[in-house]
């Protein structure tokens, strides 16, 4: 800090008779009155130190995207001309959302980005161009998940057909590098009914499990990691009904569809944090959306007490439980991981959390690696003209797993975890699957 | 149960990192907690111990806009020779000569690459705007170009890096009376990047030595060169009789020694970097190299939001910080406390029109009543503010309105420390790392005591 300039005088502002009672100071109001949403404060913090720049992926591979200084403060105050569009390189951000931890000055710049897409898709998109078509689709990965779940193997055997992969890329541009993620034969949600609900039932250690769209349509494991875990901590857990988080659809500029599934998950577990739950998500995007997004974006009655206690799974139980000195009187066989921490995690102050914790468990080592962002994220690398920049902002990460002295991924997030298969072959595991191994055993049922 | 560390850390910059690093090596397991990113990325990388003889030297008083201005003075030819004439309420005077002596040490022992050790004598670094910093330590792509050096010198800059206007430099070194030749040129950055394309773009290119378009040969064929190559070729025509040539902060975030002897080969030439603003690249270098040196000491790091409050134990001793995290409080236990959140530019010190304060443990910080004795009419003057912050005992515990210890476990190092002018003084670095040190020892051995 030693070459930074002073800071501007304590007082800018002087009137000509100083006085003495700060309550008759007014100031002067130069802008009209805002609309429903104020982001002019944000723009001012902007002092233009281009940190937020430095930190983004995208802009880091791609010349031609305008950093996030460019989409968020500076795009806000050209936009104060009703002639201005939005520029359309905001579709090329990512929603990595790393720029809000950049910024030294506390500029919501996700929160800019967000908006500013969501005004492009509604007021400057084609409705009827592939891309709009394509990014819905892509979007509303929940709404196809639960048909093509119906039928499971079936999906997964056409989904991995060539035609399949050929109409989507040449008719909706969606990449064919990719191999769809598969779905289970029997979906989470399935799994829970069948087993008539929670094992165990208490009104004083009560939490919702807000399990997202993959662990309950992919990866169900993860979901039943979580439920026997906090069982066996002695929690009772809830499942209420819920939509998709809404990850996909800001980032894909679909806020109208994000705000209908934001309606219902607030609802619901609003409802169940009265009840004396706190929401519990598996998925660090998940719970971002839930903690940041909504209460960033919308105004729900209950929107504010649902990000408030909203925790990622370890993250509350190293809060509210011993969860160190399970581990520390538990063991694993050969468990070592290549770990990376998702950018939403980090935002989330939750980047070393796994690491520190299978520090914890005999035979359990995480080595983390790097910071650098995996490079899918969500619905942006499965799109046909991003999948090299995606490819190009994960190399470093594939070649950190690659030197890392373990044979097995680890990460939270479940599209980080479609990528960093995708770039090493590597089978990728949830932290709280480990966790269940060590405090549960292997043998769980 | 909860998150426990002997020692947690409330600041990711050089003050808290060093904390954090010299808890770590007493035995203490720590961690260090910051809202955001290290704003190490807006520092200079330069580490000044103390470059001027304060000002008014201590506590703010009836200014005399007729009193010299910082400079007038000239610089410290030797910072270790004032430190122990220095007033009663200047961080230095708390951690003493050997105190400053060993953070320097802890800090060469621990960050690679950086050269000024040898001496006890400030060195002359010549800066993006054309003038000299005396600092202790500087990165030893730095090095070559020091203004003490006699050796002709061009300063080339590049049209999209506004923060470096090189012709502009060299005539404010001219200015100076350095004691060599000095010219600055103005050049395009080869190949097609964007007119707004990020230092950090241009250092990664280089770091990869990536292909660039060099443009139409006469023959209109277009190549393309390795991007070192490409620079040094369009350097070289404008060399002269140069026999070192600056460079605004650009050369690469990892391979800056490789880079440099690259161009240094093709211009036949020494090559050095000018430290410029903000993102600066020799500032993220540093963060990396402080960060590595924590990790591999086993200290933890939570990023991403900010320590909202604390809870007490029945000692009245600070139990946990707690972290606030989108309106949910995480708690952090710890047993000694170290607060390095910065000043007023760091915001470890905030003010409105009524008051000035610490935020996150609400610890006094001494100021006059009257906002208008905050700061002086002239911009260049001897502002109060500039040394406000917390005032501590000698053991960097700040202290309460009656003089008292806030906590018997919270210690404070850095920018949220009163009684400095760290830009006027160029003092910012040096009491970071000897504050941090001595406030990081002390918070671990204040653990393995008890």
């Amino acid at each position: 800090m030693s070459d930074a300039e002073n800071p501007d005088g304590a007082s800018e502002f002087r009137e000509d008779e100083p006085t003495d009672s700060a309550e008759e100071f007014e100031p002067i109001e130069v802008f009209p009155e805002s609309e429903s949403m104020d982001l002019r404060p944000g723009s001012d913090d902007c002092y233009k130190c281009s940190t937020c720049d430095t930190s983004c992926p995208v802009a880091a591979v791609d010349d031609e995207f305008p950093g996030p200084k460019f989409q968020g403060p500076e795009q806000w105050r050209l936009k104060r001309k009703d002639d201005r569009d939005i520029d359309e390189s905001v579709m090329s951000c990512s929603n990595c959302m790393r720029c809000d931890s950049a910024c030294p000055s506390d500029v919501p710049l996700s929160q800019m980005h967000n908006t500013a897409r969501g005004s492009f898709v509604d007021e400057q998109m084609d409705k009827l161009s592939r891309e709009y078509v394509r990014n819905r689709i892509l979007s509303n990965y929940r709404t196809l998940a639960a048909l093509g779940s119906k039928v499971p193997r079936l999906t997964n055997f056409v989904m991995g057909l060539g035609v399949t992969k050929l109409f989507n890329e040449k008719v909706l541009g969606i990449t064919s590098e990719r191999e769809f993620p598969e779905f289970a034969t029997e979906t989470f949600r399935e799994w829970w009914e069948k087993r008539g609900g929670p094992n165990v039932e208490r009104d004083d250690k009560r939490v919702a499990y807000f399990h997202g769209c993959y662990s309950n349509y992919n990866t169900p494991e993860v979901g039943k990691a979580m439920v026997r875990v906090f069982e066996a901590f002695g929690y009772e857990v809830l499942v209420p009904p819920q939509k998709c988080s809404g990850t996909p659809m800001f980032a894909n500029g679909m806020l109208d569809d994000a705000e209908r599934a934001a309606e219902t998950n607030v609802a619901e577990l609003a409802a169940a944090i009265e009840g004396g739950a706190d929401v519990i998500a598996s998925c660090t995007s998940c719970s971002l959306s839930l903690r940041q997004e909504y209460p960033e974006l919308f105004d729900f009655e209950g929107t504010a007490s649902v990000a408030a206690n909203t925790y990622e799974a370890l993250e509350y139980l190293r809060v509210h439980e011993d969860l160190e000195g399970a581990l520390a009187d538990a063991e694993v066989d050969d468990a070592a991981f290549a770990y990376h921490a998702p950018c939403h995690a980090r935002n989330q102050g939750l980047d070393g959390q796994a690491v520190e914790l299978l520090d914890a468990l005999e035979g359990a080592n995480a080595e983390d690696v790097g910071d650098s962002c995996s490079g899918i994220s969500g619905t942006y690398g499965w799109k046909e003209e991003k999948y090299d920049v995606s490819m190009e902002i994960g190399a470093e990460m594939f070649d950190h797993m690659e030197a890392a002295d373990a044979e097995t991924g680890l990460t939270e997030c479940p599209t980080c975890a479609m990528q960093m298969e995708h770039g090493t072959g590597y089978e990728i595991r949830h932290p709280l699957q480990v966790i269940e191994e060590a405090v549960v055993g292997a043998d769980a049922a | 149960m909860a998150i426990e560390d002997d020692v947690a850390v409330v600041g990711g910059g050089i003050a808290g990192m060093t904390a954090a690093l010299a808890a770590a090596r007493e035995g203490a397991t720590v961690r260090v907690i910051s809202h955001k990113d290290s704003t190490l990325r807006s520092a200079s990388g330069l580490v000044d111990v103390l470059g001027y003889p304060p000002r008014s030297g201590g506590s703010s008083g009836d200014s005399d806009a007729s009193e010299s201005p910082a400079g007038d003075a000239g610089p410290l030819a030797d910072p270790f020779e004032a430190i122990p004439d220095l007033p009663e309420d200047h961080p230095y005077t708390a951690v003493g000569l050997e105190g400053v002596r060993a953070a320097l040490s802890l800090f060469d022992e621990a960050v690679d690459g950086y050269r000024g050790g040898h001496t006890d004598r400030n060195a002359l670094v010549p800066t993006h705007g054309g003038t000299v910093k005396p600092t202790a330590r500087y990165p030893a792509s730095v090095a070559p170009g020091l203004a003490s050096d006699p050796r002709e010198t061009l300063l080339v800059g590049f049209e999209t890096v506004t923060d470096f206007d090189a012709p502009l430099a060299a005539d404010h070194l001219r200015a100076a009376g350095v004691p060599f030749e000095v010219r600055g040129v103005t050049v395009r950055f080869p190949g097609a990047f964007r007119a707004d394309a990020r230092v950090t773009r241009l250092a990664d290119a280089l770091d990869a030595d990536e292909r660039l378009e060099a443009g139409d040969d006469p023959s209109g064929v277009s190549t393309s060169l390795p991007a070192r190559g490409a620079l040094a070729a369009v350097v070289k025509p404008r060399l002269g009789d140069a026999e070192r040539v600056g460079f605004p902060a650009v050369l690469g975030r990892h391979e800056t020694p490789s880079i440099r002897a690259d161009l240094e080969a093709e211009l036949g030439a020494a090559v050095f970097e000018v430290p410029t603003g903000p993102p600066s690249l020799p500032g993220m270098r540093l963060e990396g190299a402080l960060r590595g040196a924590c990790r591999d000491a086993g200290v933890r790091f939570t990023t991403g939001d900010p320590v909202a409050g604390y809870e007490t134990g029945a000692d009245g001793e600070i139990a946990a910080l707690r972290v606030e995290r989108n309106g949910a409080a995480i708690p952090f236990h710890a047993e000694s406390v170290v607060l390095a959140t910065g000043g007023l530019v760091g915001k470890g010190v905030d003010s409105d029109r009524e008051s000035v304060r610490e935020p996150v443990f609400d610890c006094h910080v001494p100021h006059p009543a009257d906002r208008y004795e905050w700061f002086d009419d002239d911009a260049f003057g001897d502002h109060a503010f500039a040394r406000f912050g917390v005032a501590t005992d000698g053991d960097l515990r700040p202290l309460d309105a009656r003089g008292d210890p806030e906590h018997a476990n919270l210690r404070a190092a850095g920018g949220v420390l009163g009684g400095y002018d760290f830009a006027a003084e160029k003092s910012g670095a040096g009491v970071s790392l000897a504050t941090g040190r001595a406030a990081g020892r002390a918070a671990a051995r204040q653990v393995s005591d008890s």
